[in-house]
């Protein structure tokens, strides 16, 4: 069966794979059919019907997304029935939504919007309905804005949340005229199982759900001489904030990033790499310290698997679904947080400023940061520890408010005292990173040796296999460790919540072997995260993963224990990993939550 | 009206109960497969849901298909409004589909059968079960693995949608899927099935009875056979009645109006209003090269006579349709919203008459591209009433 079929196109005759859709055919060929409620990332829905096409023979017209081609199908993709149909069908959802275009957070980045615009609807000939609907704004999460009116129930949001993220937060709800989506018994979204991941948000197609944006609260700061205000960038925001920008996918935009930020007027542009370098050094650290007791001391109150604990979607998911887990959980901080703990003490003592005065901002691929900073424990400064959290998205607009032609832009280097970072930082980026920075520096330190890999590419735990697993044989370590000689050091990777699902789930029944596992909330990492660049599908997360693996590459230093801030902040401030002081700053504990 | 052309053609198949279907059961289960299918294909039974696929095929197709397990489902979500057949069906004679449905398993190689029946029809539960208890237990006793379960749906009219109905029996939101697959390869859990009609067992049952050639030679060219109808609205006898099928409009409304009948619904909302001018013109049959214009039902015929306001008429269909769709697809959701606030606008002045064109382009629209059954036929109800009543929708 595997035999090519040939189908027409527009007259044009075409050999496609068994199994292809008309839309996939018709891509391949270069001919573009119009979609709203497809996604590569999603299974098919068919139920936006604006890629209708025109089947020669058949009464009705066939949605593209959902009809296999077939031996000998003639389709038309622009025929006046189909333009016809088409255009109803975009004014149908015009006519639903609030149209209200130049008041809306997705003006100029909205599907619906393009379409009506490549359509050329200039009239609205259809009753308004959007305003009989008398729908309320849940504006009550700190990460993202739900507004059913701009909704066109194109449930990408219901089949990201359900099939990437295992999280069912969205689902459908009613039918008929009053079918929306919507939480469980419509309560507000941070009151519900909602992990703030933000992949709904960066698979939306319209305003409907938007991070909450924090743009005029950073703007104020910086206008403000009474304030220093600093930034920090993660990793992943490096690869993909020049797609916001106007440049390829992939494409490495650090130094013009940091520039940037200068021109933007940020007193001190730092880099959450820094703590990214210092997170290995304290959760390594960890590491070692559970499988000593553990193994060495047979302490059973000790829980492995260790779980990376940077992604604060993940945490909010675990605290949900698996409290009685929450102390397998890695007490590390997020980089993010670790950083802003810092940036209020360490920096803030180092650079003699009154810490009351300094406003920390954070660029993030996430939008769970927003919730992360906002929870109640992330105070342990004195003050809360990170101010504003802004996704790569308001970074873009800032930097377009600010008039700043990016491609133009010359590069520049991140300030000093939290600006030094390794490849193993940059790597936290993608899944896997930490996993890798993680076995590059405790191998390491528990055998004096370099990580056994060619070039210390872990290549086991990189790639976007969805669960993906690594073993690395302990040989001849140092006294100190003896008791870890020949233990094989099992690691697990998943990322994507529906994977974590499938990990978690072998923990709990107490049939994984793993002794750390990472897990990442977004596909791909945070490269994938929901407050990066619209679209983000399986192409562009695969160059964004190569700019990562580029970034790691092309460092002078990549392993984190060879920091020299990091090393330099243990002899100043901090003494030593799970020291004291890292105890009150840079570790936190965590709450276990409903499951609705 | 005058007697003389009266050609209604009376048949009492469904509910003539013989209480034989042990007999017919075993007498059924001893016959190949195949030989069964070619009895039902030449009978030219179609489905009497009102779609109208050949009952044959189906079950050929599905036989066809050599994965392990497969399904018989009874589809009893009766929701068209204005029938009631079914309810009638499987409270007096429930054997005939229990028998039926056990056939089928034994064409297409299926030990597992499931009537879905309408939420509203609860009541008739403890009645069916002791009927399917019985049969089940008649089937043990006689070596015939196959079991009957009740599941017993929520209360959405587009759950009778067959692929909207295997969501709802998997559990999930009830949903029209996308087609193809079609269910005859990959139905309820994906696998092989035959979704019938109540009403469509039971004309089996009659063909494995009395053959064939008795059930063929009722009704008329592509119209085999008898068909129950529901008859309801402004007639003297409302009621169900088995009638063959080909009959003209007239002579059903000789039968079945009170004199002075405007217009018939046939088919409910789902289906077409013919006005008195066309009675004479419209026989009730699936479509086929007959002459004049020939209306498929799932049985529902409503009678409206003189007094009745057609813009109510359709303003009560476009209400059932906005609530009943299950939204998921635009020119469903979103037209049928247009076109309810539509007329009403029309109705009020606050658009022109000739907004009633642009509707009437809409339902174009939907009838071509809307995902399921239900979005594609509001177009029916909503041109037939406009076309043949505009003013009333004005003035």
């Amino acid at each position: 069966m595997s035999t090519k079929i040939s189908v027409t196109i527009n007259g044009i005759q075409l050999e496609v794979e068994p199994g292809k859709t008309i839309l996939e055919a018709a891509n391949e060929a270069g001919m573009i059919i119009p979609t709203l409620c497809y996604h590569k990332d999603l299974c098919i829905a068919g139920n936006c019907r604006v890629c209708v096409v025109e089947v020669t023979g058949q009464k009705r017209l066939a949605a593209a997304c959902a009809t296999p081609c077939e031996e000998e199908m003639e389709i038309l993709t622009n025929s006046l029935k189909v333009r016809n149909s088409r255009k109803h069908i975009i004014e149908l959802l015009l006519s639903e939504h609030n149209a209200d275009c130049t008041k809306c957070y997705k003006n100029g980045n909205c599907e619906l919007q393009e379409l009506a615009s490549e359509y050329k609807i200039m009239t609205q000939d259809f009753l308004r309905l959007a305003p009989l609907k008398n729908y309320t704004i849940d504006q009550f999460s700190p990460s993202i804005i739900k507004d059913d009116s701009k909704c066109i129930r194109c449930q990408r949001c219901v089949r990201t949340c359900a099939e990437l993220q295992g999280v069912n937060a969205l689902t459908v709800a009613y039918k008929g005229d009053e079918m929306k989506i919507a939480t469980f018994f419509e309560k507000a979204m941070n009151d519900v199982v909602c992990t703030n991941c933000g992949q709904c948000v960066n698979h939306c197609p319209t305003g409907a759900l938007v991070e909450r944006n924090y743009i005029e609260e950073v703007w104020d700061a910086i206008a403000d001489p009474d304030k220093h205000v600093v930034v920090q960038t993660a990793p992943a925001v490096r690869v993909g904030l020049g797609e916001e920008l106007g440049l390829e996918a992939g494409e490495r935009v650090t130094g013009r990033m940091v520039s940037s930020l200068k021109r933007l007027g940020f007193n001190s542009v730092l880099d959450t790499d820094f703590t990214a370098d210092l997170t290995i050094i304290e959760e390594g650290t960890e590491l070692l310290h559970r499988l000593k007791k553990a193994l060495a001391e047979e302490d059973q109150s000790v829980k492995l698997p260790m779980a990376t604990s940077c992604s604060p979607g993940w945490i909010k998911y675990i605290e949900h679904m698996y409290p009685e887990l929450l102390d397998n959980l890695s007490s590390c901080k997020s980089p993010q947080q670790m950083f802003g703990a810092l940036a209020k003490t360490y920096y803030a003592k180092a650079r003699k400023i009154d810490p009351d005065k300094i406003i920390s901002v954070s660029i993030m691929p996430c939008t769970a940061k927003k919730f992360e900073a906002d929870r109640p424990e992330m105070h342990d400064s004195g003050f809360r520890d990170v101010d504003y959290v802004l996704t790569t998205r308001e970074l873009a607009i800032m930097i377009k408010q600010a008039g700043i032609d990016f491609k133009k832009l010359p590069d520049a280097k991140f300030d000093r005292l939290m600006g030094e970072s390794t490849g193993a930082a940059v790597l936290f980026g993608a899944t896997g990173g930490v996993m890798e920075a993680a076995l590059r520096t405790a191998y390491e330190l528990v055998t004096g040796r370099e990580v056994p890999f060619e070039n210390l590419d872990i290549t086991p735990v990189r790639g976007m296999e969805g669960v993906k697993e690594a073993s690395v044989l302990i040989e001849k370590p140092l006294d100190e460790w003896a008791f870890l000689d020949g233990i094989e050091l099992k690691c697990a990777v998943a990322h994507g919540l529906v994977n974590a699902k499938k990990v978690m789930d072998a923990v709990k029944e107490g049939t994984s072997d793993y002794h750390f596992i990472e897990i990442m909330a977004c596909p791909g990492g945070c490269l994938g995260g929901g407050g990066q660049p619209i679209p983000t599908n399986p192409e562009i997360r695969q160059k964004r993963a190569e700019a990562i693996y580029a970034e790691d590459g092309g460092m002078p230093l990549r392993k984190s224990h060879e920091n020299p801030e990091v090393l330099k902040i243990y002899q100043d401030f901090l003494g030593q990993p799970l020291g004291e002081k890292s105890h009150h700053l840079l570790h936190t504990k965590y709450t276990g939550r409903n499951r609705f | 009206m005058v007697a003389a052309t009266y050609q209604l053609k009376r048949a009492d198949f469904i509910f003539k109960n013989d209480n034989d279907w042990e007999k017919i059961l075993d007498k059924t289960l001893k016959r190949a497969p195949q030989e069964l299918i070619n009895e039902l294909m030449s009978s030219e039974l179609k489905g009497r849901g009102g779609a109208g696929f050949p009952t044959g095929l189906k079950w050929k197709l599905t036989a066809e298909d050599s994965s392990e397990q497969k399904f018989v489902i009874c589809n009893a979500d009766e929701g068209e409004p204005g029938t009631f057949k079914d309810r009638e069906i499987l409270s007096k004679v429930p054997y005939k589909v229990l028998t039926a449905m056990a056939v089928c398993g034994h064409v297409i190689g299926s030990q597992q059968g499931y009537i879905y029946l309408r939420g509203e029809y609860k009541f008739l539960v403890p009645e069916l079960q002791k009927a399917i208890n019985e049969f089940e237990y008649y089937c043990q006793q006689t070596g015939h693995e196959f079991s009957i379960k009740i599941f017993l749906g929520s209360g959405a009219y587009i759950c009778g949608e067959e692929t909207a109905l295997f969501e709802s029996m998997e559990g999930k939101r009830g949903e029209p899927r996308n087609k193809p697959p079609y269910p005859t390869s990959s139905g309820y859990m994906s696998q092989p099935t035959v979704v019938n009609n109540v009403e469509t067992l039971a004309h089996t049952f009659t063909i494995f009875k009395y053959g064939a050639k008795k059930f063929y030679d009722l009704g008329v060219q592509y119209s085999r056979g008898s068909k129950l109808f529901s008859v309801s609205g402004d007639t003297p006898k409302p009621g169900i009645y088995e009638l063959e099928l080909g009959m003209s409009l007239q002579d059903f409304v000789n039968e079945f109006g009170d004199g002075d009948t405007k217009a018939v619904q046939v088919g409910g909302a789902s289906g077409f209003l013919v006005p008195r001018k066309r009675f004479e013109k419209t026989t009730i049959g699936y479509r086929g090269k007959l002459t004049g214009i020939s209306l498929p039902t799932g049985g529902s015929m409503m009678l409206y006579n003189s007094s009745r306001s057609m813009y109510n008429v359709l303003d009560n269909y476009l209400e059932f349709f906005r609530e009943e769709s299950c939204g998921q697809c635009t020119p469903c959701r979103v037209g049928c919203q247009q076109l309810h606030s539509g007329i009403k606008a029309v109705k009020r002045g606050e658009k022109p008459a000739q907004y009633l064109d642009k509707l009437l382009k809409l339902t174009e629209t939907m009838q071509l591209t809307a995902k399921c059954g239900l979005g594609q036929s509001v177009a029916n109800s909503f041109s037939s009433i406009v076309e043949n009543f505009r003013e009333e929708m004005i003035y």
